[in-house]
């Protein structure tokens, strides 16, 4: 499309001259908003906002059976929908690999983690809880797994466990907080003209050859890793990104 | 036989035998297929898997069609018969499809896409037996294929997982080493380029672990190229 190559020249061309064009310089992310409980139907929400990018996370708490190796944890399942209400590019339809690429890494970071203590999600022999992050991506203007992380987190943050009693669950009483270990977030960097660049716009992501995300779960560790896109990157990109990553942390583990 | 996870690394040996830094035994053949323009079979510990090559050919769907290079498919599927465990259900599911799109993007980077404008490239995986490391030993031998089906490609590239158990990094793990063990870092290297290709990472590592596994899988995929241009000349050889 002749509009998406003028708009990859156009951010190709900030950035080869160590710009972009919101201003922000290449390790900026935009201004970032998360509110907690904005769907007090589920268990748990948040809306997760990085400049125009819009997601948000709901957690619904529901009962199940184990999975056979692991009889005596809950699950946790992670789910992501590309609505079209958020981009022109967005159809409706059965996920397509972008979706489940999205929920597949949330999924990774957040089961690495430890952040939910799954043993504590049992409740009796073949009974036991099982959690659902659902992220719909209403507004997409980039960065949109570093923005899931941030929903789904919040998400988890802001759950409240519902009763149960006599094999039932009672989903208008909800006396407990889910327990959340650790806060886990997430920057991923676009490779541009050969540059690196954190929380990319949708108008630089077209001119992005690859993409590379860190989840971490504490000031040192990672918990989830995945490359995109044709670009290769070579170990000490690599090694920088990583130490890039962990200093992006304090500040979107203090929007949570 | 099943393996616990204290006995996944006993003085330094790992449950089949291993030293943290050895491979599995890696065998590679081209050309095994009749009907695809590209073959190769990788048989790797006891991983099985077939790759063979369509194209380049017409896109479809039609629309999708790039005037300036080829379009590149995989599709990493795993047969239903492949683990030692339940019968699995057929066709690509949520996680083989993720992997096709992360194989995708390696061979996007090292086939010489813009030398065959308005077609498409179609790379299909089958895991026939998995034990651990299927992705990296499929795309592995889709290196293989690609050369066989003539396909001009920058470098043959090599896939190779690391991972942790009590803190150690291995590479090349097996299924018990993937289930039980604390990590899993598969990576496809370009030697040529120097660079990574695809890289994933669960379960919880420091910075200097995964810079450690990148170090031992750089390492490994010297190994695996060899076995792979030896394959290649074997196919190849006059008489």
């Amino acid at each position: 499309m002749i509009i998406d190559e003028i708009k990859e020249a156009v951010s190709k061309d900030f950035i080869s001259k160590n710009t972009r064009q919101d201003g922000r310089n290449f390790l900026q992310y935009r201004d970032i908003t998360v509110t907690k409980n904005i769907i007090p139907n589920a268990e748990g929400s948040a809306l997760a906002q990085i400049g125009d990018t819009k997601v948000y996370a709901g957690v619904k708490i529901d009962l199940a059976t184990p999975y056979a190796d692991k009889p005596d944890e809950g699950i946790i399942v992670v789910n992501s929908e590309l609505s079209p209400i958020a981009h022109f590019k967005f159809e409706s339809g059965p996920p397509t690999e972008e979706s489940i690429e999205l929920a597949r890494v949330v999924d990774r970071g957040l089961r690495s983690s430890g952040a939910v203590d799954f043993k504590k999600l049992f409740l009796e022999e073949e009974k036991v809880l099982s959690v659902y992050v659902d992220l719909a991506v209403v507004d997409h203007s980039g960065d949109l797994i570093d923005c899931s992380y941030l929903a789904a987190m919040a998400a988890l943050k802001s759950t409240m466990v519902p009763k149960y009693e006599d094999g039932k669950l009672l989903h208008d009483e909800r006396p407990n907080k889910l327990e959340i270990l650790n806060d886990v977030v997430c920057t991923s960097f676009e490779k541009i003209s050969g540059k690196l660049l954190i929380d990319a716009t949708d108008d630089e992501e077209l001119a992005s050859s690859g993409r590379v995300s860190f989840a971490s779960c504490d000031d040192s560790h990672f918990c989830a890793g995945q490359k995109s896109g044709s670009a290769g990157f070579t170990v000490k990109e690599m090694d920088s990104m990583m130490d890039l990553a962990l200093e992006q942390r304090k500040l979107l583990v203090s929007k949570l | 036989m099943k393996i616990t996870k204290d006995q996944l690394l006993v003085n330094g040996k790992r449950n089949d035998g291993r030293s943290p830094d050895d491979l599995r035994s890696f065998k590679v053949t081209a050309g095994v297929l009749k009907k695809a323009k590209g073959s190769a079979m990788v048989e790797w510990g006891k991983n099985k898997v077939l790759v063979g090559i369509y194209g380049p050919g017409e896109v479809f769907p039609k629309h999708l069609t790039n005037y300036t290079k080829a379009l590149v498919n995989v599709r990493y599927s795993m047969a239903p018969f492949c683990g030692a465990e339940e019968h699995g259900r057929s066709g690509p599911n949520r996680r083989a499809i993720e992997i096709g799109k992360v194989a995708k993007h390696v061979f996007e980077n090292i086939i010489l896409t813009r030398d065959f404008p308005r077609t498409q490239i179609d790379i299909y995986i089958e895991i026939l037996q998995s034990d651990g490391g299927t992705r990296v030993a499929g795309i592995t031998a889709a290196s293989v294929a690609l050369a066989d089906a003539g396909i001009p490609c920058k470098d043959l590239v090599q896939g190779v997982s690391a991972g942790k158990v009590n803190d150690t990094v291995l590479v090349d793990l097996d299924k018990w080493e993937d289930n039980l063990g604390e990590g899993d870092c598969p990576v496809v290297v370009s030697l040529r380029s120097n660079e990574i290709l695809l890289f994933q990472l669960d379960e919880v590592w420091t910075k200097q672990q995964v810079l450690q596994g990148f170090e031992k899988i750089f390492n490994a995929a010297k190994v695996l190229r060899q076995v792979q241009e030896e394959s290649l000349k074997e196919n190849y050889k006059e008489g």
